[in-house]
This record gives C-alpha cells, sequence and structure tokens, in this order.
C-alpha cells in the first residue's frame, strides 16, 4: 500500500523552488500538448514563456494584463490565508465594472478629475457589497462561501447581460447589446503613468495593494488574526480574534479589489460593458494567489508570469492557430503542477505493507 | 466449565507509555463483568487487542478454548466478539437498516433485515423502525442502532465503551434491563466505565486497571464506591503538606454556573459554584470529560454565559470576550498545546503575541510592535528555561514540556489577578512538570488567585491549597486540600456526587 507520509520539515528554499519547478513541467508537458495538437512545441513555449518578457510591446501588456490579476490575487490570499476561500472574484470583478461603469455612463460627458476617482470608489463598493453576500450568509447562516461566491458569478454574469441590454444600453447603438464607449469620454480614461513600462493607474493600484497586503500581514494586527485564523482557528478564538469579523473582512476586501480591477479593466483595455467583457481575470487570480504562495510578492510575480502566458498565448493562438481553449489548459495545468509538486514538498510517498 | 474469553499476560507499548503490562483476567459465559479505571489506565488499548483493533505486543488470548489473535475487527466479529463503541460511526443521511447493513459482514436483503431489525430490538426492549433517518434520532436512539447491529450478528462477548455517558437516567435504566437480559441468554457482556454505581448495580465481578496494569479484581456488589474508587486511584498517593497559605479577597467567584455543552459527547455545566481567593490554589480534580473543557471555555470567554454567573474582582465578565478578560486580569492556559493554547506554524514570537497583546501593549493603535513582542518572547524562554535555538522557532518545533513552559509562562509573566490553568503538566517531562508546579505555587504566593484543572491527583495534592472534584458536570463544594483523606477523595471522584461521608458509610 503506498501512503503519504508527512515531512518533518519541508526546506524553506523547497517553498520557493515549486513554482518554478511547476512552471518547468507545464512547459514540458504543455510542449507534449502542442506537439500532439502537431504544432512545434519549442516554437510555442518561447512565444509563452520568452518571448512577453523581449519583445517591446509584449513587455506593456505584462503590466496592463497583469495588473487586475495582482489586484484579484492579492485581496483574494487574504482570505485564503484565513480560510475564507472565495471563489466568485468573477462575479465582483463584473459587479464593479458594472457599478463604477454605471456612474460614468450617468456622469458622460462631464468634465472633471474627480470623475475618475469616483468611479473607482463606485466600482469598489459594488466589489465589496457583491463580496457581503456570502459573507452575510456565512456568518448569519454558516452558508458556505464557495458555492455561495460562486453563484454569484453567474448571477452577475446574467446581470451584465441585462445592463447591456436595459439600463446601460447605449442609446445610439443600434441595439447593439453594449454601452456608450468609455474610451470617448476623457474624464473617465486611465491615465497611462510611465508609457514605456506599461504602468497604468491601474497597474500602480496593484502594486500599492501589494505594498499594503505585505505590510498588513507582517505588521497589523488584523494580518495577524488572519493568519491565525487560517492556521490555527481554536487558537484564534482563544485569543480573541471574532471569526465573523475576519469573514468580513477579507470578503470585503477581496471584493472591494476585485471590484476595482473590474473597474480599470473597463475604462482601460475593454472601453464599454458588453457581454463579453468577463474574462476570467477572477478565476485565474486564482491560480495566481497560489503561484504566488499566498505571499503578496510572490503574487505580483505570478500575475507577471500569468500576463505572459496570456500575452504569449495570444501570439500563439495568432501565429500556430491553436485553439484559445488551448491556453486555458495551460494555465490549468500550472495550478495543477504546482499542486502536485506542494504535496510532494510536504509529503512523501512510504511503501508500506498493511499496518498491524 | 471453562471462561468464555481468556486473557493471559496481554501488553502492549506506545512510544513512551506503558498501556497495557502483562494483563490478565477471564470473562464467563453470560457475566457482566466490569473493566474499570481512570482516563489512561489502558482501558480502551486492552478492549481494541479484544477487538482486533491493535495487535498485542505479548501476551495471547483464548476464546472458547481456541487460540485467539483478530487481526482485524471482521476476524472478531466472525469469532462472535462485537463492539458498542463510545463514539457512534453512523451516517445521518441514512436510515437505520441502511446503517445496521453497511456494518454487517453479509447483509440480507433489505425487506428480510428490516424485519429482523424490528423483531430484535423489541424482543430487546430496545424498539427501532427501521425506515427512520439517522439524523433525526436521539442519541440514545443512535446508541441503539449500534447495539441492535451488534445482536443481530448473535454474539457471544459484547464490550461497550462507556455506553451511558451520552444517556439519560431513563434511557440508562432501559440499557441495563437489555443488559441483564442478554447476560441471561449467556451473552457475556465486557463493560467499561468508570461510574461506580453503575457497576455496582449492573456488573457480577469487576477488574481494575491502574497505569496499565490489573490492580484488582472485586465482585461490586460486595464493594463500596468508596473501596473502588481507592483501588481505582491507588493508594500511594502523597497527602497534601501544611502550607502557610493566608486567602485574601474573593478575585474570581462562579455563581451557579450552567453551560450547555455544544458536542453531543460532551459535559454540560450545572449549578457551578466557586470562590477563588488572592493567594490561593484551587485544584479541581475529576476524569476528563466530566466538564472540564467547557469549563476553561467559560472562563477563557471563548463560550460566553449571562455576565453575572462570572465575577472578577467583584465585576460580572460571564459576557466578555477574551481579550476584555485579560485585560481585566483574568487569564487562562488550555488543555491542548499545539492548535488550543499556541498555534503550531507560528514563531515563538507570534504566539506571544497570542494572549500578551493587550496587558504587554505589544499593539498600538492597531499596529504590533513586534521587537517588543520579540523581547517578551525572550523574556519567557529566559524565565521558564525554554530549550529552543531561539524565538524564531516555530512553536510545533518544541518538545512537549518546552512548549507547556513556554505557554504557562506568557500567562504567568503578564502578572494576572487570577490564572486558570488546565492540565498543567499533562505529557511533560518530570522536570518542566516540576518547574511548571513551582510556578503556579510562586505565583500565589505573590498574590494571584490560581485556579488548577486536572486528572493527576498527586499534582493537585502537591499544589493546591483547596480542592474540589468536577464530575458529571457538577462540581463538589471545594474544601481545604489538607487533612483530606484518599477516601473522601475516592468518593468525590466517583461520580457519587452529593454523597457526603456519612451517606458513605451507611452502605
Amino acid at each position: 500500500m503506498i501512503r503519504l507520509e508527512r515531512r518533518k520539515a519541508p526546506s524553506k528554499a523547497m517553498l520557493w523552488l515549486t513554482p518554478l519547478l511547476a512552471v518547468l513541467l507545464t512547459m514540458i508537458f504543455g510542449g507534449i500538448l502542442f506537439a500532439l495538437l502537431g504544432k512545434d512545441p519549442f516554437a510555442a513555449i518561447h512565444m509563452i514563456f520568452i518571448e512577453p518578457f523581449t519583445d517591446s510591446y509584449s513587455q506593456r501588456q505584462l503590466l496592463i494584463k497583469g495588473g487586475p490579476l495582482i489586484l484579484i490575487a492579492v485581496g483574494l490570499s487574504l482570505g485564503f490565508r484565513a480560510g475564507v476561500w472565495n471563489i466568485g472574484a468573477e462575479g465582483q470583478f463584473i459587479m464593479g465594472a458594472i457599478g463604477g461603469g454605471a456612474v460614468g455612463l450617468a456622469l458622460y460627458g462631464m468634465p472633471g478629475i474627480w470623475v475618475l476617482p469616483l468611479m473607482t470608489l463606485a466600482g469598489a463598493l459594488a466589489g465589496f457589497a457583491w463580496a457581503m453576500i456570502p459573507a452575510f450568509l456565512k456568518v448569519k447562516f454558516n452558508a458556505n462561501e464557495i458555492l455561495v461566491s460562486l453563484m454569484l458569478v453567474y448571477v452577475a454574469e446574467n446581470f451584465l447581460r441585462a445592463m447591456v441590454t436595459g439600463a446601460l444600453k447605449n442609446p445610439d447603438g443600434r441595439g447593439f447589446p453594449e454601452s456608450r464607449s468609455l474610451a470617448q469620454y476623457a474624464s473617465a480614461e486611465m491615465p497611462m503613468l510611465i508609457k514605456s513600462a506599461g504602468l497604468n493607474v491601474g497597474g500602480l493600484v496593484a502594486i500599492g495593494a501589494v505594498v499594503l497586503a505585505y505590510t498588513l500581514l507582517a505588521r497589523h494586527r488584523l494580518g495577524y488574526q488572519i493568519k491565525l485564523t487560517g492556521q490555527a482557528p481554536r487558537a484564534a478564538r482563544f485569543s480573541g480574534v471574532k471569526p465573523g469579523i475576519i469573514v468580513a473582512a477579507t470578503l470585503g476586501i477581496s471584493g472591494a479589489l476585485a471590484g476595482m480591477a473590474g473597474l480599470f479593466e473597463l475604462v482601460g483595455p475593454a472601453g464599454k460593458l458588453t457581454t463579453n467583457f468577463p474574462l476570467g481575470y477572477g478565476f485565474t487570480a486564482i491560480i495566481v494567489a497560489f503561484l504566488g504562495r499566498l505571499n503578496p510578492i510572490g503574487i505580483f510575480l505570478a500575475g507577471i508570469l500569468m500576463a505572459a502566458t496570456y500575452v504569449g498565448g495570444e501570439t500563439v493562438q495568432f501565429a500556430l492557430q491553436v485553439p484559445a481553449a488551448a491556453i486555458r489548459v495551460f494555465q490549468g495545468m500550472l495550478l495543477f503542477f504546482l499542486l502536485a509538486v506542494d504535496v510532494l514538498v510536504a509529503y512523501r510517498f512510504v511503501l508500506k505493507k498493511e499496518a498491524k | 466449565m471453562e471462561p468464555l474469553l481468556q486473557i493471559d499476560a496481554l501488553s502492549k507499548a506506545y512510544p513512551g507509555v506503558q498501556a497495557n503490562d502483562s494483563v490478565s483476567f477471564d470473562i464467563e459465559h453470560g457475566e457482566i463483568h466490569a473493566l474499570l479505571g481512570e482516563n489512561g489506565a489502558g482501558k480502551s488499548t486492552l478492549v481494541k487487542m479484544i477487538y482486533g483493533l491493535v495487535r498485542p505486543d505479548t501476551g495471547s488470548m483464548t476464546l472458547l478454548g481456541q487460540h485467539y489473535a483478530p487481526a482485524r475487527p471482521g476476524e472478531a466479529r466472525r469469532a462472535g466478539v462485537a463492539m458498542v463503541f463510545q463514539h457512534f460511526s453512523l451516517f445521518e443521511a441514512l436510515n437505520v437498516g441502511e446503517n445496521i447493513a453497511l456494518g454487517m459482514e453479509d447483509a440480507p436483503d433489505r425487506r428480510a433485515l428490516a424485519a429482523k431489525i424490528r423483531e430484535v430490538s423489541t424482543a430487546y426492549g430496545l424498539p427501532l423502525d427501521p425506515d427512520r433517518l439517522i439524523g433525526d434520532l436521539s442519541v440514545g436512539e443512535r446508541q441503539r442502532v449500534e447495539i441492535v447491529r451488534c445482536l443481530l450478528q448473535n454474539p457471544k462477548l459484547l464490550i461497550m465503551d462507556e455506553p451511558t455517558s451520552v444517556l439519560t437516567p431513563q434511557e440508562v435504566e432501559i440499557l441495563f434491563a437489555t443488559l441483564r437480559k442478554l447476560a441471561s441468554e449467556g451473552v457475556a457482556i465486557l463493560y467499561i466505565s468508570h461510574k461506580l454505581e453503575e457497576i455496582k448495580s449492573l456488573c457480577n465481578r469487576a477488574t481494575i486497571l491502574r497505569l496499565g496494569k490489573v490492580v484488582g479484581k472485586c465482585v461490586p456488589a460486595e464493594e463500596t464506591a468508596r473501596s473502588m474508587a481507592e483501588m481505582m486511584i491507588g493508594a500511594e498517593l502523597a497527602m497534601p503538606k501544611a502550607r502557610d497559605y493566608q486567602p485574601g479577597a474573593v478575585a474570581l467567584e462562579l455563581k451557579a454556573l450552567n453551560l450547555p455543552s455544544l458536542d453531543p459527547f460532551g459535559t454540560s455545566l450545572r449549578n457551578v459554584s466557586l470562590a477563588l481567593r488572592k493567594g490561593e490554589v484551587m485544584g479541581i480534580g475529576g476524569v476528563a470529560g466530566n466538564g472540564q473543557d467547557e469549563l476553561l471555555l467559560a472562563l477563557s470567554g471563548e463560550r460566553k454565559v449571562p455576565s453575572g454567573m462570572i465575577t472578577l474582582n467583584g465585576e460580572a465578565v460571564g459576557d466578555a470576550p477574551p481579550e476584555k478578560r485579560r485585560a481585566l486580569g483574568l487569564l487562562t492556559a488550555p488543555e491542548e498545546r499545539l492548535g488550543h493554547a499556541a498555534a503550531p506554524d507560528m514563531t515563538l514570537v507570534d504566539n506571544a503575541v497570542l494572549t500578551a497583546q493587550t496587558r504587554r501593549k505589544l499593539t498600538k493603535n492597531g499596529w504590533l510592535n513586534m521587537r517588543k513582542a520579540a523581547s517578551f518572547s525572550d523574556e519567557i524562554i529566559a524565565k521558564f528555561d525554554v530549550r529552543t535555538p531561539g524565538n524564531h522557532v516555530v512553536a510545533r518545533a518544541l518538545s512537549g514540556g518546552n512548549l507547556q513552559k513556554y505557554v504557562i509562562g506568557r500567562e504567568v509573566l503578564q502578572r494576572p489577578d487570577v490564572l486558570v490553568v488546565n492540565q498543567p503538566t499533562w505529557g511533560v517531562d518530570a522536570a518542566a512538570a516540576a518547574a511548571i508546579r513551582q510556578a503556579l505555587r510562586d505565583l500565589a504566593a505573590n498574590g494571584a488567585a490560581v485556579l488548577v484543572v486536572s486528572q493527576d491527583l498527586d499534582e493537585l495534592m502537591e499544589m493546591s491549597d483547596t480542592f474540589a472534584v468536577l464530575a458529571e458536570g457538577r462540581l463538589s463544594k471545594p474544601r481545604p486540600a489538607e487533612g483530606l483523606s484518599i477516601e473522601e477523595i475516592g468518593l468525590m471522584m466517583g461520580g457519587t456526587h452529593g454523597m457526603e461521608p456519612m451517606a458513605g458509610a451507611a452502605t
């Protein structure tokens, strides 16, 4: 019989080597996948993992694509550390875009430097409110937050559909299911801060969130309580941590950050609300959070890496004519290998006869 | 006639503890045989060996004249040995019939089984409806399901592990009637308990275990609860020494504290009252599972009670959260070091923050002062002689004794007015245990009130000024430890609570 036995002390170095190992394994098996599809595996791997870092257009795209992933993943990691599983960041992302976008559309054409901050605030609030639904149900009725937050993603998607065909539909859009273009509204446009690096306001906020989350976890009582609740729930209650507050705080923060990411996506790359607006960032961010070891700095690096698979994936799709789904398989593979390697770092296989 | 089961010199050792040491006894056909002992006496290891869950290191068993060495419970069941565990293994979403079928070697078809369940359960006075969902049954009814499951296999020996701990008095009567009927039909019953009155009324013979050894055999009907308790706790108890103890004002008072247990196998606190004075060490004895955990949760603030039930220096704190109580001077140290008193994967510095953030002012406006926390951690390590490479080590890496010194030191160095500790030296080596006891005595000598909950009577006798016993969620009246006799303690321990020595003398 094969058993898994916990290793006494997994080495610190392995903790940081495993993500790299997972990337390596993904390259190998991803290469096999591409070979099976009849494509040149070396060219594909090169396009996905190397080119985004060498090509100057792709370099700029890294922060633009990575920003929302990092922003969402940082929020999620706080909850994951506390054992609060917000799987519905995608829904909070959509609601943030709708909430913030609605403010922008209501003010459409009105000049003012306060327009974008107001929209950002509305986006954060909308994401926060959406995340408070699972938080409330969890605290009040002990409802499973995984299921509730996940199901609310589909509610949010349908809400978006209703909005772009209803209240937020472009009145001059000849019936197309989409909102007015916010890209045409100067006050709602997201300023690019450093063009050569692709750093826009969203990217700056993401970096700010990384720094804040790091400080919170290392130095603040709330961060301490989050860690304590995740690692030893009974010790946390003994210490005086109120579990309900941790649930509400972590879901609230991750919801607000996801909502903000949604708004930035709307006023940046997307430009308008359409039914195609959701890109799965809220789900991909879960991979980013774990790939980054739930550590803010790790998440920053993982977000950039994941952005590379998006950017490189697009190139591969275009250049090698592979289906878009192959890229999603690729990203899934990355998480799978990370988890598998993790298990092997923490445990080892023991061949043993049945215990007597 | 040869005995049904003969047990010959069974021994079983676990790392660091000899669970059973050359245990021998036998069980006759149709007798109800009590296995008696405190927690940790080795009762469960012994029955697990009989039921095939644990292999003995040495020794042998003979069942009906045949060599008997079951490698797994299935073999034990085929040989005619059945067991009802204290904790049930039932699926709440399935009905009674389905649950019983799951536990059988070769279950008959559903309808035949349902008829059989009705017939057997009615015949033995434990009526069961095979179609009801387990989730809808009371704890007592669930136990019936377990018993009926055993009876369907026509056992020759039925092992019952503390069956009455989850039952109401009425249910206990029904269960006893069933067991007597079974015994009259020739089924032997091995009955594990530490409730002496039950054993007196039910069992034909008793074997008493202490620290893994058989220390006595008796016919319960001819003994008193007191004499059996004495055998159970042993007579080599060191009696408390006279100590100059000048109690001050009342620091902690419990007034008719009631707390229902959240765990179906837990014990609710009933009407617990005590007054603990400054400078006093009160020892609370009793077998684990008699409300100790509930008492600690009520005192630490993890579970809230109406505010007036607990007063600290005259202030009602029954509904105050843990941090508020610490601020007011009431500190606690739970029994379980890893996971409750300390977070296993956090460093010693982080674990210092766990309870000391308020009294040691380790936080300011919500921000942690890690330097202060580190220096407090170093102070604990130095003053309590915690053997560790440094304060950056995670709690899990420390030995039990060192971590316990750290946990106790963390509370003691916060200069509490009242310190409550549960099992302060459980699983701790002798040197560390002595250091911990001394630290708690010193704390009291400096004017703090100390409440020690422990199963270790020697420890309580060594440390306590006053002594009480928690049995079935009720606390006996605290009495001065000095001059307490073994007989009196035995009587308090045996669950014959409320029976004063006068009543005991009448038996």
